[in-house]
This record gives C-alpha cells, structure tokens and sequence, in this order.
C-alpha cells in the first residue's frame, strides 16, 4: 500500500472530463470528472442505479450498441481521444478489455474462446503462436494448470470461476492496456471470488484495472482508488485507505457503513 | 376469528386448488387424447384405402418373340422399336388361350381384359434382355383396372350384369385364367417408377414426386438465403424507426395473405411479363418461394433475438465487428431455429396446390421433369387431378399419392431434424 503515494503523480491513464450520458430524455451520468491512473485497480463503488457500470461502460464505448443512448463529453486514454468521431471501434476494444457480471464464454471450447480475440486481429501467423497465446493468456488468468489437459472440451462445462477467469484470459488475450471488470465476482461464491481477487491483484501489475463492485469489503481488498458514485454524480474520489477509513463526504460515509445503499 | 376457523379456511381454499389442478390436468390429456385419436383415425383410413393401389394383378402369358419382329441388335434403335406392334402381340397370345372365341366382339373383350400398358411390358422386357429375342418367354402382363379391382373383390360379383362393369362373358375369361394359375398378385413397382397415365393401373408418381422436388429446390435457394438475410438486417442492422416498423407489420401481414394471391403474381410477373416457361418448377419454386418468405423471416428473427445478449457483448468486448458478432457467435447459435422455421416453411410450400394452379402446374406430365425449366406437376396437384378421375382404380391411388406426399414430408422433416442436430453438435 505504500506504493500509492508515489502512483499517483503519474500521468493519468484515463482522463474523463465532463462525461454525460442520457438515455433518451434521461440523464444517467452528470457529468463525470475522473482520473484512472495506470497499474492501479480502481474501484467503482455506490448503490444500484448509480451510473458507475454506464461509466464503466463509456471506456470501451459499450454504450454505442445501446440506441437511446447518447455520450458527451471527453474520454481520453492516454492521448486518443475516444468519443472521437474518427477512431475505430474495434482497435479501441481491443486496447481496453472487459469482464462482464455473468461469466459470458462463447460456446465453443476453451481454446477458442482465448483465441478468438487474437483470430479476429490478426494478431498471430501461426498455429504456434497462437498456442503459445493461448498458454500465456490462460497462465495470466491462473486457469492453466486446470484447463491445459483439456483445451478442446466445452468451456460451458467449466464451474462458475473458472469460467470467469477464462473470460480474463480471453479479454487479456489480445493484449489490452487497460481492463474493465463489470462485478466480475458478483455471480461467483466465496471461494471463487478471492482467487479472482488474487488474480487482479497480480494482474494489477500489466494492467489498468477499473473494476465496478458492489461489496466494499472487495473494493477495500482489491484496490488502491475508490470513486463513490451516486445518483449519476461522482460523490468523493481517492485513495482506497482514506475513502474507508476517513470518508470526507457524508453521504460517501452513509454508504460504507452501511445506512445507505 | 380463531386460529382453527382460518385452519379450516385454509384447507378447504387448498382442496379446491388440487381440485382445479387435477381438472385442468384433465382436460389437457383428453385434447391430446382426442388429436391423437382424430390423427389415427385419418391416417388409419387412408392407409386402409390405399393398400389395393400398392399391388395390382398379372397374368403370366408364354410369348414367342420372333427374329422376324426385330434384331437383338436394333433393341437400342428407338425408332425401330416403336415400329413394332407389342400391344398386338400380348393381345393376340391372350387370345389364343380362348380358342373357342371367336367374334370379334369376343376377341376384342378377350385383349380387353389385359392392360393398355401390356405391350409396353414385354418391351420393357425385350429391352432389358434382347437374348430373348427368337424363343418363347413367360412375360407377367399387367391386367386392366377394372379386372384387377374385381380380383381384389372391389367389384361385386353379385350384381346384375347392367350394373357391372366387367360383363358375364368377360367373368368367365378371368375364371378361366384364374383356374389355370396364370394370373398373381405383385407389388405395384410402376407406382412409383412411372409418370402419370390415362390408364388407371398404369399411372405413377414418379413424374410429380421429381417436380415436387425440383421445385423446393428451387424454393429453397431462393427463399432461405432471402429471407435469412432480410431477417438478419431488419434484426440486427436495421434502425429502429417508422420505415422498419412498416417493413415489419407488412412482413407479418403477408403470412396470412392467401397462397392463391401468390399464384396471381407469380402468373402476372414471373410468366407474362419476365416470359419464364409456364409448368415450370422453376416459376412454381419462385412463387412459393415468395409464399414462404414471411415464415423464414419470422422464424430468423424470432431465433436472432432468442440469442442471449451476453454473448454479443462478450464479442463485442474482444473487439469483434458488429458483422463479426453477427456471423461469428449470434447466426450460428440462432441456426437451429433458422432451420426449424426453414422446415415448417418448406413443408407447408410442399403441400400447397392452389397458387401453382395459377402457373399451369396443374397439368397432365407423363414425362419425369429433368430440370427446373421442364414441365412438370407436383404430389399435391397430381392427387387433386387423380381425385377428379371417374376411374374406381384412382381412388386407391389418390390415397396412395396421399399416403407418399405425408411420407416425403416426414422424410423432409426428418432429413432437417438430423442437419439440425448434427448443427448444433458443433457447438
């Protein structure tokens, strides 16, 4: 935890300023001023409804598939712009990976699915290397040792966990800098949850990892900034350690003790 | 209110619900019941009216075929084997059996009793094994319609002779026959291995079952990957706005349009003004191709959407394409219902008659169509048109023509369920 003091004069790797979306008449962000600095986890906490998975989901441009919905705003990572109108999608997603709530593999079989993402870029020119993608991918992901028997069996067949970390691997397959988990272990029991703690942790080191959670006991254990959200504001923004123990906001320290929320 | 009053209440509120179940439970199974029944009771008529077409009677005849008539040779040569009299031939051996006979009107009842297809039997003979040629061979020859309705007992004997269509003298030819062993009964093989005839025991469906399939050949290639596609770009690419909400309204109201309008159109565009050949599979495929579009449409996108929306996020977060997503992860998992709703359109286009009327598909074909521009019929007009002959002898067959279009739909069917099945394995 020491480390922190000295992440934070790094230069931001995501720089949102000002975002807002709207769902057709409705506001669902009012504008929201964050720095996401790289190497760090970051956590999204606040209640249900609060925007910080449309936020989350502003990163990636997710929201583009939603038709209602409308983004302003400036979203920098590193120096692109991303809501600018001549960047590619698809080179973008690529660069920003994400995890979803529910572990969603495709339903093909495990090796696949870690290798679809670098098919479809092009990323390999051979068998081999996409091997050796897919061993390195799956190793990251902590999956290997379980799955390296049996690459060509149905990751549906997979537990809950194991198919939540194979979705890590996929998305770090094609080689992201930054990674959105969206409540990656709200769907998974206890056990499952801390490996995929364990698992960010060290992840934490190659990536920038914005994570949206709902237990703040994770948010506490897994990272170094938490941001507040509520009601489509960003309430306090900062240090994990001082936002727990210290909150400088009311309603910030309602929610982590539990009266609100 | 005490405690064991609201006990009481409560009990007897719970009886009548097991009550209510068991009653809906009830009338579930009698439905089923009932449609099963109605179902066996059809299937079982039909099958019970059409076992005498599937078998016809023979009279076994020894027939010399002289060198005179034609070479071994020639047998190839088509013209010279047109040349040659076969009808007077069987005809004339059938006679000579009744040697008392011997008026005309005798002679001729005699060659009548012997099928209008007996001579194209034992040339079917000849040019199978032209060895033969110079001897003398036992040749089965198939009798006509009326004595082999009378020899399955559909012709009562009892009647007067006014009232019957074979006369007395005629009864005591075929006794005669029988009581020399010369006549049997044998599976009725030109069923399916010949066109359509004006004789009644000749006629097959050989001709509208290869129209049949020539033209869903012809409606699937052009209604699949139309409406596939339309389904695809109204579903996924589309913008939600007033034109796809018109588009869509209209796509729905076309599947109650009635099948006959379809045949109208296909007359008025497909024939008189593109001048397509008339009684060909190929307008009729189009036009039911057209008849079966809203059904394949409806069905694809009905599987699209069906297709959880997690997985075209997770395509979608790797950085696939919006068409990757589409081709990659949602088209293939909605496959197995593109193909159902395929099968129920096709199914329903095989058993149509009404719009191909319109085309001239409802025609006379003795010849099998060899391609999509010849003419041809199709199963469910060749039975209409066997429904409307006076002939008894087509009322088996137009119950056997019935009995073979339900067991190419099952085919059909069966033959999707097995692609659909073995689809779905890859995933």
């Amino acid at each position: 935890m020491k480390r922190d003091g000295d992440m934070t004069l790094s230069t931001p790797k995501i720089k949102s300023s000002g975002i807002i979306v709207e769902y057709d008449e409705k506001r669902a962000l009012h504008g929201i001023d964050l720095d996401i600095y790289p190497n760090e986890v970051t956590a999204l906490i606040g209640p249900s409804g609060c925007g910080k998975s449309t936020f989350l989901r502003c990163i990636n441009r997710m929201n583009d598939v939603i038709d209602n919905c409308k983004v302003s705003g400036r979203l920098m990572i590193d120096d692109t712009d991303v809501y600018d109108p001549e960047i590619d999608v698809v080179e973008l997603r690529a660069r920003v990976g994400m995890v979803f709530q529910k572990p969603n593999p495709f339903p093909k079989s495990i090796y696949d699915n870690v290798a679809y993402g670098p098919r479809i870029h092009g990323l390999t020119e051979n068998k081999d290397d996409m091997d050796r993608i897919v061993k390195k991918s799956l190793k990251r992901a902590g999956l290997w040792d379980e799955v390296s028997e049996r690459l060509d069996d149905k990751a549906l067949g997979l537990s809950g966990g194991q198919q939540q970390r194979l979705c890590i691997a996929r998305a770090i397959a094609v080689n992201p800098d930054i990674l959105l988990m969206d409540e990656p272990c709200s769907a998974l029991d206890p056990i499952a949850t801390s490996i995929i703690e364990e698992l960010i942790n060290e992840l934490r080191e190659r990536f920038t990892i914005v994570i949206v959670t709902h237990s703040m006991q994770q948010a506490a254990r897994v990272s170094q900034k938490t941001g507040y959200f509520h009601l489509g504001n960003i309430i306090e923004y900062g240090e994990t350690n001082d936002i727990f123990t210290r909150p400088q906001n009311e309603q910030t320290e309602a929610y982590i003790s539990g009266r609100i929320g | 209110m005490t405690d064991q009053a609201t006990q009481t209440a409560q009990s007897k509120h719970l009886k009548k619900r097991y009550r209510a179940e068991k009653r809906f439970k009830f009338f579930g199974l009698a439905a089923i019941c009932s449609a099963a029944g109605i179902l066996l009771v059809l299937l079982g008529g039909l099958t019970q009216m059409s076992i005498p077409a599937f078998t016809h009677h023979y009279v076994t005849l020894d027939i010399a075929i002289p060198e005179t008539i034609i070479q071994a040779e020639q047998v190839t040569d088509l013209a010279a084997m047109r040349k040659v009299n076969w009808r007077g031939m069987v005809r004339k051996t059938l006679r000579n059996e009744f040697p008392e006979v011997t008026d005309r009107r005798g002679k001729r009842a005699v060659g009548n009793l012997l099928s209008g297809g007996a001579g194209d039997a034992l040339r079917d003979k000849v040019l199978n094994d032209p060895t033969i040629i110079g001897s003398t061979v036992a040749v089965a020859l198939p009798l006509s319609d009326d004595v082999d309705l009378l020899l399955k007992g559909l012709i009562d004997r009892s009647l007067p002779e006014e009232n019957r269509v074979i006369s007395d003298r005629e009864l005591t030819f075929i006794d005669h026959l029988e009581a020399a062993d010369r006549i049997d009964r044998r599976i009725a093989w030109f069923l399916f291995t010949s066109g359509d005839s004006r004789e009644a025991e000749m006629a097959g469906l050989r001709s509208a079952a290869v129209g049949t399939l020539l033209t869903m050949l012809v409606t699937l290639l052009f209604s699949f990957p139309l409406g596939v596609m339309a389904a695809i770009y109204l579903e996924e690419i589309a913008p939600k706005n007033r034109l796809t909400d018109l588009i869509e309204v209209n796509i729905n109201n076309l599947a109650a349009v009635p099948s006959i309008v379809f045949g109208l159109l296909g007359l008025a565009v497909f024939i008189n003004f593109f001048h397509l050949p008339r009684s060909a599979p190929l307008v009729g495929g189009m036009v039911l191709a057209l008849m079966t579009l809203p059904t394949i449409i409806i069905a694809t996108r009905a599987a699209l959407a069906a297709v959880p929306p997690s997985i075209r996020e997770a395509a979608l977060g790797v950085g696939a394409s919006p068409i990757q997503v589409i081709f990659h992860h949602v088209l293939p998992l909605a496959m197995p219902g593109i193909l159902t709703g395929t099968i129920i359109g096709l199914a329903q286009a095989a058993g149509e008659t009404a719009p191909l009327l319109m085309i001239g598909m409802m025609a006379f074909i003795v010849d099998t169509p060899m391609w999509i521009d010849d003419k041809a019929t199709v199963l469910p007009a060749q039975i209409y048109m066997w429904a409307n002959n006076p002939e008894r002898a087509f009322q088996a067959k137009t119950a056997a023509g019935i009995i073979c279009l339900m067991v190419f739909l099952l085919l059909m069917n069966a033959l999707a369920i097995y692609l659909r099945k073995k689809y779905e394995k890859r995933w």
